[in-house]
């Protein structure tokens, strides 16, 4: 079919525009715009009736003359060409070469929506990630085909902390190990530190680079985590690439959904977002996973910034009812210098569980790690407590979980941007740890763990921490 | 009977997952169409003179306007029949392994595909003859479905009068035809081994009965503070992170229902992946058979279509109901509500409709009420008895209770779980708050257990709930001054409290201890009030708490939880030693006590 150019549109509101007496338009096809001095905008109409069809500009209406605008529709929805020569190349928010290296030309053509993958085809994430970070490794362990976001604040160094599982993961510099990033409404300095430490270091061989910046059309940032998502779909399933795809930032991404919502006079829900925000994100972070029949795998990093660090938030809410899992971040941490800051009680990975233990990681992980979340939950009451009597009130016991706490904060989760600690070493400094606890304090591990890894060392004489020049 | 003939009309607008098609004045209210040249699944929702409000199942990327919307001439329905169990079908009912095959890894649109395999065979044993007059519930003939249940196929509702002929003990597919009745008009009609039923009307039963059985869970707290009953409603709310989806997941697993129903509806593809994996590989308690074998999995994920979620709630309890009329006790599990309450409220927003609370429609509660009343223990119309439990996840926003959903579901519950963000954080799970929770059946069940598990199961079980009632206050004088400046009985409190917590409310969803019986969570129970007892005596005269506390069977209270589930002895072993190293403390004080008053 021949793509008629409409000349003319009747209404221009927000980002949408309104075309009438078009035929033949389907709902979700993609359209080009071109205003009166000949510049190319792209939109998508995203409402049909007999009359009319309105369509979303996704680089905003701004000078549109209403008179003289022409409209094509294209025939096509929103897509993506791919080949494997898109390994190496950085795009913008809809898709674009950014890098001035030109199109990307043969692969196949594939539509950014995707479509869901049907439960029977999942096989259930079993393989651990080693990120050599402590407090991830040992009680927020990341699983191939896991969607693990991380929870952070503004000011916190949540980038540094996807830089650093994404160059230490233990697949890197393997030819089968791809990062695909993908950043939504980000500073131009947060782009350039990814690019940084990406690209430049020349650890990771295999990277897509999706740039939608802060000053760039916010409607595009709807666009952009669904180019992202096409392009490790494709290395993951059809390239059979182990694919870690950091999406950043995710408040970014809800906000302009949000602002679309308001633009289109929909019924809101929670502070202003759209009712449908649940499934908009979820149609976005499902597409993780791993199949049955491929040998890749998908695995999501998403960071969001806790707008005033309200994990109530809908964002964060939203996100974490559909993730599995929140690595969260911590002011606290933060501002006494402990790196990476990871708030370990709020943190959770969902499949853990299975994925941890004998055959996986070590036997005595799964007791361990319950065994710390015990022991430092119980911390936390313990600081509450002493906040209020003073710490030299407190019993022997007592005072034994706060220098607990301290040495765990500071020997175990604090660990330098480019250590990558090996999981055993991370295991034993928690059996150090937990060996300054009295022993009727451990009700979460055996007597036989007890007696292997907290009195068998102590016999032999406690091993150095593995990093005490961090400790402050 | 037969008036259908194709209608057909055409699309005027398109709205997301919301079509509006004219034309459609022979079309009935909530017929299911088949939209635009994809074929797409939508069912008709509201009807304006000529035109029809459609909501669609499936993405409507790609329809135009003009395009031809036509009519089945049937509601949304199921198929009943052999054939359902061990399956997981989508929120319309469509089997994925079919989709799987048909598709590939990724679900496509427009599909066709028989919900229940049209060339399976079974082997149809009659259990009734030519020439008797049967009613709807009537049992006609057995199938056996899987090792572990059989099928029972009852004359639908809607059909009575003289079997003119049966089908001998041979093999059927679901459409061969296997009964024939001749009604008083005489006009004949055939039976189908499968028939269809519309998921939102509730088939009819005789009459409901009181509920006097717990549904056993195999969770301590459950079953020991917070029981529910067969045919009771549950609720299970909890932000994220605390556990919703396990304790749903352990109950499909270990409850005592002759049959499971998942509804993962809105929530996430690998959780469906994880049942589907396990479920062949775990044996049910009771009969040694693989759980699959009783298990029925209706699965939206989030990122399906949701107009089928909305869906998916009506096509588990419409199973679930069909189940039930055989005589069985059926489980069904929602997770989770909320994501269907939503799904409800975006199809409310593309109407243009008034929101009532947080963009609700004004309508939520009714719907809500129209399912959870889907549960109970009825008499069925073949004069049996059979019941449907509903245990639903709720989501709340924040994990703020007060908002509409969990505050409109208490009003149609009567048991309530309430999970603790608290507990989750510190690893206590199943974290269940002991103070939030609460269970209406526990009145009526008290027979039950005081009969089953032990006389004093009552006395316990009020005596476990105001001690930890108890401990809560004591624990905020403890967050406020610290634990030291207590006297010793509101220590014992505090150390007493602690072994229910941690020997007795904490289990463990993996491992051994995943199923535990009620008479062995009765037996830790009433060990650990019977250390309260009986230490409360010695605090009272005067012997100190260090030195009751210090014989390490008192910790090792804790550990029982971790023995086979039926290690009777064990537990009596440990009572034994106890109060044998209890009395020598207590002795022993009496000794010093009596060579300190003489000097």
């Amino acid at each position: 079919m021949i793509n008629t150019e409409y000349v003319g549109i009747q209404e221009v509101n927000g980002p949408f525009i309104l075309v009438e007496g078009v035929r033949d338009v389907s709902y979700g096809e993609m359209v080009d715009i071109r205003d009166t001095r000949g510049n190319l905008r792209r939109g998508r109409v995203i409402l049909i009736s007999e009359k009319a069809c309105l369509i979303q500009v996704f680089s905003g209406t701004q000078d549109l003359v209403p008179a003289t605008t022409r409209v094509r529709f294209l025939d096509r929805f929103l897509e993506f060409g791919v080949s494997p020569q898109i390994l190496g190349r950085i795009f913008n928010g809809l898709g674009e070469p950014r890098d001035g290296c030109g199109t990307v030309y043969g692969g196949r053509t594939l539509n950014v929506n995707g479509q869901p993958i049907n439960p029977m085809a999942r096989q259930y994430p079993r393989d651990f990630i080693h990120t050599g970070i402590s407090s991830l490794d040992t009680l927020t362990t990341l699983i191939r085909g896991q969607k693990l976001p991380i929870f952070s604040g503004n000011g916190l160094p949540h980038n540094r902390l996807a830089v650093q599982i994404a160059t230490q993961s233990r697949l890197v510099g393997s030819d089968n190990f791809a990062v695909v990033f993908a950043g939504v409404g980000i500073k131009h300095d947060d782009a350039e530190f990814f690019q940084r430490h990406l690209i430049e270091s020349g650890t990771i061989r295999n990277i897509v680079m999706f740039l939608n910046l802060a000053d760039d059309p916010v409607i595009e940032r709807i666009a952009t985590p669904r180019f992202a998502l096409t392009t490790a779909e494709y290395l993951a399933f059809e390239l059979d690439m182990h694919v870690l795809i950091i999406l950043t930032d995710m408040t970014n991404y809800c906000e302009a959904l949000r602002e679309l919502g308001v633009a289109r006079g929909e019924v809101p829900s929670r502070k202003g977002y759209p009712a449908y925000m649940y499934s908009d994100l979820a149609s976005l972070y499902e597409r993780a996973g791993i199949l049955t029949d491929r040998k890749g795998s998908l695995t999501q990093l998403p960071i969001l910034t806790m707008p005033n660090d309200d994990i109530t938030h809908p964002i964060p809410d939203l996100t974490g009812f559909i993730t599995e899992g929140q690595i969260v971040l911590s002011r606290a941490l933060d501002a006494r210098g402990v790196y990476p800051p990871v708030e370990v009680l709020m943190s959770l990975s969902r499949l853990m569980k299975d994925s941890i233990g004998k055959g996986y990681t070590r036997e005595d992980h799964p007791d361990l790690a319950s065994q710390i979340f015990a022991s430092y939950s119980r911390v936390q009451e313990i600081k509450a407590l002493a906040g209020v009597v003073g710490e030299d009130e407190l019993g022997k016991t007592d005072q034994a979980y706060l220098a607990f706490g301290r040495d765990f904060e500071k020997l175990f989760v604090n660990q330098g941007f480019d250590e990558n600690r090996e999981i055993e070493l991370s295991l034993d400094l928690c059996w150090q740890l937990l060996g300054a606890l009295p022993e009727s304090e451990l009700t979460r591990v055996s007597q036989s763990e007890i007696k292997e890894h907290i009195k068998g060392k102590k016999e032999t004489g406690l091993q150095a921490g593995p990093d005490s020049s961090h400790t402050k | 009977m037969e008036k259908h003939m194709i209608n057909e009309g055409r699309i005027i607008t398109v709205n997301g997952p919301v079509v509006r098609a004219a034309g459609m004045k022979f079309f009935g209210m909530r017929e299911m169409v088949r939209v635009g040249e994809e074929n797409l699944i939508g069912e008709i929702i509201r009807m304006e003179g000529d035109e029809a409000v459609i909501q669609v199942y499936e993405e409507t990327e790609g329809l135009r306007i003009g395009e031809a919307v036509r009519g089945t001439g049937e509601p949304l329905s199921v198929s009943l029949g052999p054939g359902l169990l061990g399956h997981i079908f989508d929120g319309i009912g469509r089997p994925l392994n079919t989709l799987l095959l048909k598709e590939g890894s990724f679900l496509g649109r427009g599909l066709s595909v028989e919900q229940i395999d049209p060339d399976q065979e079974w082997l149809v044993t009659p259990k009734t003859a030519a020439g008797e007059v049967v009613a709807p519930g009537s049992l006609l003939a057995v199938v056996q479905e899987t090792p572990l249940l059989e099928h029972r196929i009852l004359v639908p509702p809607g059909f009575a009068g003289e079997l003119t002929w049966i089908i001998g003990g041979e093999k059927a597919k679901s459409g061969t035809v296997i009964a024939r009745i001749r009604d008083e008009y005489g006009r004949e009609e055939s039976l189908p081994l499968v028939h269809r039923w519309p998921v939102r009307t509730s088939r009819p039963s005789r009459q409901r009965l009181p509920l006097r059985t717990p549904l056993i869970s195999g969770q301590r707290v459950i079953d020991g503070l917070f029981p529910i009953a067969k045919g009771g409603v549950a609720a299970i709310p909890g932000g994220f992170g605390t556990g919703k989806t396990v304790t749903q997941h352990q109950l499909a697993r270990w409850s005592d229902a002759q049959l499971v129903i998942y509804i993962g509806c809105g929530e996430r593809g690998n959780e469906m992946t994880e049942v589907l994996e396990e479920f062949p590989s775990l044996k049910d308690p009771r009969s040694g058979r693989p759980l699959m074998e009783r298990t029925i999995l209706i699965a939206n994920t989030s990122n399906m279509p949701v107009a089928a979620r909305e869906a998916s709630i009506y096509t588990g309890i419409t199973i679930a109901e069909y189940y039930r009329d055989m005589g069985y006790d059926v489980a069904l599990m929602a997770d989770s509500t909320s994501r269907w309450a939503e799904a409800i409220r975006e199809i409310s927003g593309r109407l243009e409709e008034i929101p009532a609370e947080e963009g609700f429609p004004a309508y939520l509660p009714t719907r809500l009420a129209e399912f959870y009343e889907r549960a109970g223990r009825v008499e069925t119309l073949g004069g049996g008895q059979g019941s449907i439990t509903i245990i639903g996840a709720v989501s709340p926003p924040g994990g703020d209770f007060t908002e509409p959903v969990t505050r409109h579901t208490k009003r149609f519950i009567r048991c309530f779980w309430a999970l603790d963000k608290r507990l989750a954080n510190a690893r206590h799970f199943p974290a269940i708050n002991w103070l939030d929770s609460y269970s209406e059946y526990a009145g009526e069940l008290e027979d039950w257990f005081n009969s089953e598990i032990d006389p004093r199961w009552k006395e316990r079980r009020d005596q476990a709930r105001s001690l930890l009632a108890e401990d809560d206050h004591i624990q905020q004088i403890i967050r406020l001054v610290g634990e030291d400046v207590l006297p010793d009985d509101q220590r014992l409190v505090a150390l007493c409290a602690l072994l229910v917590k941690n020997g007795f409310l904490q289990q463990s969803a993996f491992g051994p201890e995943s199923y535990q019986s009620p008479k062995k969570g009765f037996a830790i129970l009433d060990l650990i009030l019977h250390f309260w007892e009986k230490a409360r005596g010695m605090v009272k005269s005067g012997v100190p708490l260090s030195l009751i506390k210090k014989p390490p069977e008192v910790m090792e209270i804790t550990r029982l939880r971790e023995l086979p589930s039926d290690d009777g002895e064990a537990i009596a072993g440990l009572r034994n030693r106890l109060d044998t190293a209890l009395d020598r403390v207590a002795a022993e004080r009496t000794a010093t006590g009596k060579r300190g008053n003489r000097s």
